[in-house]
């Protein structure tokens, strides 16, 4: 049973068709990317699958389960977090806030969940009591990524991950990334940047308008003449 | 908020980590605290629990009717502490959910007429004051989640003209609930009289003792305040009080991360009703009357003000707002009092806006020097121009320095009073030596309204006072007396 599946999906806003009869599938434990170029509906699939957005027509399931008609805490209950394209902290609260926020539905978070994710950053146990705002942008992508780890999502959706970092930090950040992974967490990474996320992950979808135009095995798609025109520019 | 240092086991103590930015990792030790002794001053009172600091401020306030035996001065000093119950709602709402609501006073409203429809001889009910006052903050909450279901999903502009449009409603059905379907149900437009007072450990309490303002009344809203200050704490502090602040922040990350947004939006909305309803009580038993008209856009903007004021958010920042204003409105009614307020916010306007003493000295005594100048050229004109002063005390140091008739050709108000906004706003697009040469007249220009038309118009004068001293604290502190610090994400 796969953990995710959007099934035929159709998403508008208002008059405009963005998602046009979008499948995609995730299993348990995998690492996933979702690639595209501007407007082809990246951002959208994310709200859609998180139920911020509702689909006209098709269906979202959780491990089988149809969640279309649930609202974004039921799905987030059912183990999906996420890490906000541009982060998104809270930022006049403190680290240790924002990180119990992530935990919201739990009842603000166990001592292990805060162990483990201080474990991958410890930098976030040093600076549990500043204020988010004040952080670089490198450390708030890690506050970000312990924000949605403090669910114990079974996926873990994460929206451009590599936005307004130096290029240093992105390639630490898949590092980071892939760590989460081998932790037996699946996760969907949406990316403008084919080229790392291909790098790590086991498979991949291309959108372009809405509609998926490949996918496959990542290695494949690292090969596929089209997409290395498309997005790889060369 | 839970401290998690038995964590600190499971930190490497070698360098920076995955992911660190080399620049933030020299920079370990970046604080967000004043330096120098400031810094130590606010690091030796951060040890004084908050709990202290409420019962030295209760036992301080406790202490006003000891020291003070005039009515008057027990009686502002009961309204003050009816604005500090109010000021926290409102903090509620505006300040930790970060709700945009002009309709909080009706709450106020809904609160007084509830107490007095459950305590009064209009339907002949009388509730035991044990029993009316939760049922009333039961209805407030109620009230107020019932208006929040229509506007949970407005945010900002649409959520304030919702509500602005409850205040009005409530104000409509007030004053007209005296033909309602047939029934006087609201005494309309005359109230509601002959309430009861409240009734508490088998005794009245009266209002009047021996022709002065009883002190109980004072000491049972200081005890409201105490309740309702520590209730709210405890609710901030809590799981849902972070929530309302993150929802503050992005509603959309909050909704994200699984929170229930529309739930806390109307929790937010209940709680500040019940606060509202619970002082509307108070309000209603001492003054033993209600009225439509008092809980209206006044009564709003002053709330409001505190809350601005004293640092939307912070707790003791709202009680500090209510504590400044409540007293200040009432001393701005007499006139000697409000002329020292109005040079004090005058000087220190100037004083805190000049970037530097030179400029500051200079305009200051340019000022000084321009003003009798003037005074000596009109009285060398005319006699009459300066005969309206006074003699003595401070009010005769300003005449003898402003130009003051005793008689007020009709046309010098509104002529002085729109060149002196005209002369605001050029001193606003001018720089330098020239800002300088046009400020001089515009503040004394400022001195002549204020002592020739203004002080013969107290009412609406004491609100432009409380503009004035808002404006200069906004441009000083934009987050208030005691606000938190904001931090943007750019």
């Amino acid at each position: 049973m796969s953990l995710l599946e959007l099934d035929n999906v159709d998403t508008y806003y208002g008059q405009i068709h963005i998602l046009q009869g979008l499948s995609i599938r995730i299993e348990p434990g995998e690492l996933v990317c979702l690639l595209g170029g501007n407007a082809s509906g990246k951002s959208t699939t994310l709200k859609t699958i998180l139920g911020i957005v509702r689909p006209r027509t098709g269906m979202v399931r959780i491990e089988g389960e149809d969640v279309t008609k649930r609202p974004t805490s039921y799905r987030i209950g059912r183990g999906l977090a996420i890490v906000p394209e541009n982060r998104r902290l809270f930022a006049p609260m403190t680290v240790l806030e924002n990180l119990e926020m992530g935990a919201y539905l739990r009842g603000g978070g166990a001592k292990e969940d805060f162990e483990r994710v201080y474990e991958l950053f410890p930098l976030l146990h040093e600076r549990r009591a500043q204020l988010a705002g004040t952080l670089s942008g490198g450390e708030q992508q890690m506050v970000a990524m312990g924000r949605a780890l403090m669910s114990r999502p079974k996926l873990l959706l994460m929206d451009e991950p590599s936005m307004g970092l130096a290029p240093i930090l992105v390639e630490k950040n898949f590092e980071i990334i892939e760590q989460v992974h081998q932790s037996g967490v699946a996760i969907l990474v949406v990316e403008q940047n084919a080229n790392v996320s291909l790098s790590i992950a086991d498979r991949g979808y291309v959108l372009s308008t809405g509609r998926l135009v490949l996918e496959g095995k990542a290695a494949d798609l690292r090969e596929n003449e089209d997409l290395r025109k498309a997005y790889l520019g060369r | 908020m839970t401290d998690s240092t038995p964590h600190s086991s499971s930190i490497p103590a070698s360098g920076p980590a995955v992911g660190q930015d080399e620049w933030v990792a020299r920079h370990a030790a970046r604080r967000l605290m004043p330096v120098g002794p400031l810094r130590t001053v606010e690091e030796r009172l951060r040890i004084v629990p908050w709990w202290a600091w409420l019962v030295l401020f209760i036992a301080a306030m406790s202490l006003l009717p000891v020291v003070e035996s005039s009515g008057y001065v027990r009686r502002v000093g009961f309204d003050t502490v009816l604005y500090m119950l109010l000021a926290l709602g409102l903090n509620v709402v505006v300040g930790w959910g970060g709700l945009l609501d002009l309709g909080y006073v009706a709450f106020y409203g809904v609160g007084a007429y509830a107490y007095a429809l459950l305590d009064s001889d209009k339907f002949g009910v009388h509730l035991p004051t044990l029993v009316a006052v939760p049922v009333v903050v039961v209805i407030g909450a109620v009230v107020g989640f019932l208006l929040g279901l229509p506007s949970r999903r407005l945010t900002g502009d649409y959520l304030a003209i919702v509500t602005l449009f409850f205040l009005q409603l409530f104000q409509t059905v007030m004053t007209n609930g005296d033909s309602a379907f047939g029934h006087n149900l609201t005494g309309g437009p005359n109230g509601i009289l002959r309430i009861d007072p409240l009734h508490l450990f088998g005794h009245d309490l009266t209002v009047q003792h021996q022709g002065v303002f009883a002190v109980s009344y004072f000491y049972v809203a200081l005890g409201f305040f105490a309740v309702v200050f520590v209730a709210l704490r405890f609710v901030n502090s809590s799981r849902t009080g972070r929530a309302w602040r993150s929802l503050r922040e992005d509603p959309l990350a909050a909704e994200a991360m699984g929170m229930p947004v529309n739930w806390l939006k109307l929790m937010s909305f209940s709680f500040g009703a019940a606060v509202a309803a619970l002082t509307g009580t108070l309000f209603a038993a001492l003054n033993a009357s209600v009225f439509p008209l008092t809980f209206y856009f006044v009564l709003l903007i002053t709330v409001y003000t505190m809350v601005i004021l004293g640092g939307s958010g912070s707790q003791p920042g709202v009680v500090a707002g209510a504590l400044i204003i409540s007293p200040l409105l009432e001393m701005l009614r007499d006139p000697g009092k409000s002329r020292i307020i109005f040079f004090a916010v005058l000087i220190g306007g100037v004083g805190l806006a000049a970037r530097r003493s030179r400029t500051l000295g200079v305009a200051a005594a340019a000022t000084i020097a321009f003003g009798f100048a003037v005074h000596e050229l009109a009285r060398a004109i005319d006699a009459s121009w300066v005969s309206g002063e006074k003699a003595g005390g401070f009010a005769g140091a300003v005449d003898h320095w402003v130009v003051h008739p005793a008689q007020l050709a009709s046309w010098i108000p509104p002529v002085s009073y729109i060149g002196l906004i005209a002369a605001t706003l050029l001193v606003t697009t001018l720089h330098g030596r020239l800002r300088l040469v046009a400020l001089v007249p515009t503040l004394y220009l400022s001195a002549f309204v204020w002592e020739n038309v203004m002080l013969a118009k107290p009412e609406p004068a004491r609100y432009i006072v409380l503009g004035l001293i808002l404006i200069a604290l906004m441009i000083l502190r934009p987050n208030g007396l005691l606000g938190e610090r904001r931090v943007e994400i750019v």
